[in-house]
């Protein structure tokens, strides 16, 4: 392997895991949503970031010479490199919506850049998520106004997912040495130039909704590191379980 | 109205592909038309079945009763000239 | 018979139901028809999204990427199921809420097998296979059923659900081709699941209590005892195809009826699990109980929404 796919696969492996652990988050909900309807939409959505998961598992697999279930079911807490803000507990209702807003107002931004890389699969597989996201994308917008100018209940919790939340948005747009090397070679998405077109579009949607951008100042980042909360482990076990207990073997 | 749960109840209608009347598949419970639109993708076109959805919401939907029927349908019953069959063509044209 | 009568709307409906024609949503029916379809529809819209849990159970812990992907497509397709179905009680005049309270206060029952528990894996096969295959026998005869809306979920639901068995299946073959422990976990799954799927079939034809009405109004088109039979004669070759083993000593082929002849099914079991006392009753309504109550703040919410938009 060249340096290049060296580094691709890494990058490849990170951005499986984020789609792999708010896939799994995701999971969580079923038969627990507000409503039936609900309930089937935001299957949708978690069968969207499984497929996404699976896709670059298998770019980064083909490169590395492991399977997408080895790289899913057999890496530990350490090696597993996705965003923190993904990883912590679903929450109520709001949580998870509001958290799906700030991640979808990214991964719009996000994946339309990453269309342009150079490497095909991954401007492909960009290009399917594309359209997967502005459905993610339209739907959350909705519910963050109609938390926001719903009921006071709804504006109190959804503001308070807002405040949780705000101490992990900054992770999503730090680029590191591995994310600098492969945006020279135009192969990723520079996420950090993101940031000021994503913060104008957040504040506006928040705003709209007559909610209030957080003031906090605490920031938490790692996750690229292998450094996680102590959710993530969790997570893994319960996710990995059948791989653990029954290892090599085939299902 | 007495529950104050109750969702309004929207019939939805899904055009399978290009060409095709739309179809009235069923219905589901959302507060507005947007959200009732993006609950009947999720639920009625998993497969991809759709290529253009419609929702109404059911109280808009005003139906002809059983007991119209008569009145409605049966002076239908008497126009065989509305027919294509109604009409004899001569042996050597056999088709029109 | 009077002239009057033979213009009747209890004439004309026993004369669509006489001659195949459906009855539809604005038709006039005789309030035993409405209410008997009311129970069966919503008790089959109930079962389909309480059987969401225990499939569900191992959404989280699903042994492959593959796997997980098609148990998540197949829960949500058991929700879209329940949606259709409530669709069609509700042309009847059942509103949802209605029919949820109903599930709630116990007024309203749900397949009685989703009260035993998922313990391992295997149990994800065995449902798909064996619950979903005696479920689509069911549906497949439903079909004909008398009331449009009804019938009309029901073709939807059989094309939808052709996958759901197959996937089973499948999941069973793959363990049944595995180690000795795989193997295991196959067998332990059909011991557990087989004598539970004969009973989703309900009781024989002479004890049903709401068969012999349903039957003459065609909203039931075969009786429970024929039903069964099919299940078996399609499941038992399937079963062999894979090496597993029937937990039935009494089951054998019957060349002379061309049917399986198979053992008399434990009721008491069924009404002991039926009455309350199964490993998962209370666990499964307090589920969808909590999760409706979870899910108040948020329909609040939307109603409040709503309003200020109008």
């Amino acid at each position: 392997m060249n340096d290049t796919d060296s580094l691709l696969t890494r990058y490849a492996i990170r951005l499986g895991d984020d789609a792999m652990v708010h896939g799994q988050r995701l999971c969580e909900w079923s038969s627990n949503a507000p409503t039936l309807e609900e309930d089937l939409a935001l299957a949708n959505v978690a069968l969207d970031y499984l497929g996404r998961a699976r896709m670059l598992y298998s770019l980064a697999g083909n490169l590395c010479g492991q399977s997408e279930d080895e790289l899913a079911f057999t890496r530990d807490t350490r090696a597993f490199q996705n965003l923190l803000i993904l990883e912590l507990p679903r929450g109520d209702f709001a949580f998870t919506l509001v958290r799906q807003f700030l991640l979808d107002e990214f991964e719009h931004l996000f994946f339309d850049a990453l269309t342009a890389s150079a490497n095909e699969m991954l401007a492909a597989i960009a290009g399917k998520t594309r359209k997967e996201v502005a459905y993610h994308r339209r739907r959350s917008q909705e519910w963050l106004r109609r938390f926001g100018l719903g009921t006071a209940e709804s504006a109190r919790r959804a503001q308070a997912a807002l405040d949780t939340l705000w101490g992990y948005v900054d992770e999503m747009f730090a680029v590191d040495d591995l994310e600098a090397t492969l945006i020279a070679e135009g192969i990723a998405a520079d996420r950090a130039v993101l940031r000021a077109t994503w913060q104008a579009a957040v504040t506006h949607a928040i705003e709209a909704a007559a909610l209030t951008v957080p003031d906090t100042t605490w920031r938490i980042e790692g996750g690229r590191q292998g450094l996680h909360t102590e959710h993530l482990g969790h997570l893994l076990s319960e996710m990995q379980f059948m791989q653990r207990a029954y290892p090599g073997l085939s299902w | 109205m007495t529950n104050r749960n109750l969702l309004p109840l929207w019939e939805v209608f899904v055009r399978g592909r290009r060409g095709l009347d739309h179809i009235h598949v069923g219905s589901l419970h959302a507060y507005d038309a947007e959200q009732a639109l993006e609950y009947a993708r999720d639920a009625y076109t998993r497969r991809g079945e759709g290529a253009s959805i419609w929702v109404v919401e059911s109280r808009h939907i005003t139906a002809s009763q059983e007991a119209d029927a008569e009145s409605f349908y049966d002076p239908m019953d008497d126009k065989p000239y509305r027919h294509a069959t109604y009409y004899k063509l001569p042996d050597a044209v056999d088709n029109m | 018979m009077a002239e009057a009568s033979l213009e009747s709307p209890q004439h004309r409906f026993d004369n669509r139901i006489e001659a195949e024609e459906k009855i539809e949503p604005k038709d006039w029916m005789p309030d035993g028809y409405r209410k008997n379809l009311i129970r069966q529809i919503s008790q089959h819209a109930h079962s389909e999204v309480i059987g969401m849990q225990p499939e569900g159970n191992w959404l989280t812990r699903a042994p492959t990427l593959k796997r997980k992907c098609i148990l998540l497509a197949k829960i949500q397709d058991e929700g879209g199921h329940g949606l259709y179905l409530y669709s069609a009680a509700e042309t009847l005049g059942a509103s949802r809420e209605e029919l949820v309270e109903a599930l709630h206060t116990g007024h309203a029952k749900y397949a009685s097998i989703f009260n035993y528990p998922t313990l391992t894996w295997a149990d994800i096969g065995a449902i798909g296979w064996l619950v979903d295959g005696a479920a689509i026998v069911n549906q497949i005869s439903l079909q004909s059923t008398s009331y449009g809306p009804y019938a009309r979920a029901m073709v939807r639901i059989c094309k939808e659900e052709s996958f759901h068995q197959r996937q089973g299946y499948e999941i069973m073959v793959k363990l049944a081709e595995g180690n000795a422990t795989q193997r295991a976990m196959a067998q332990d799954a059909l011991d557990r699941w087989w004598w539970p799927s004969l009973m989703m079939f309900g009781p024989h034809d002479a004890e049903s209590a709401h068969s012999a009405q349903s039957m003459r109004w065609k909203i039931k088109r075969q009786s429970n005892d024929d039903l069964r039979q099919k299940f078996v004669d399609q499941t038992v070759p399937q079963a062999e195809a894979i090496g597993l083993r029937i937990p039935d000593t009494k089951l054998v082929w019957n060349a002379a009826r061309g049917h399986y002849d198979f053992g008399e099914i434990d009721w008491n079991e069924f009404n002991r699990v039926v009455s309350g006392n199964g490993l998962c009753n209370r666990q499964r309504l307090d589920h969808h109980k909590q999760a409706h109550e979870d899910g108040e703040w948020v329909r609040d919410a939307l109603r409040a929404y709503a309003e200020k938009q109008a």
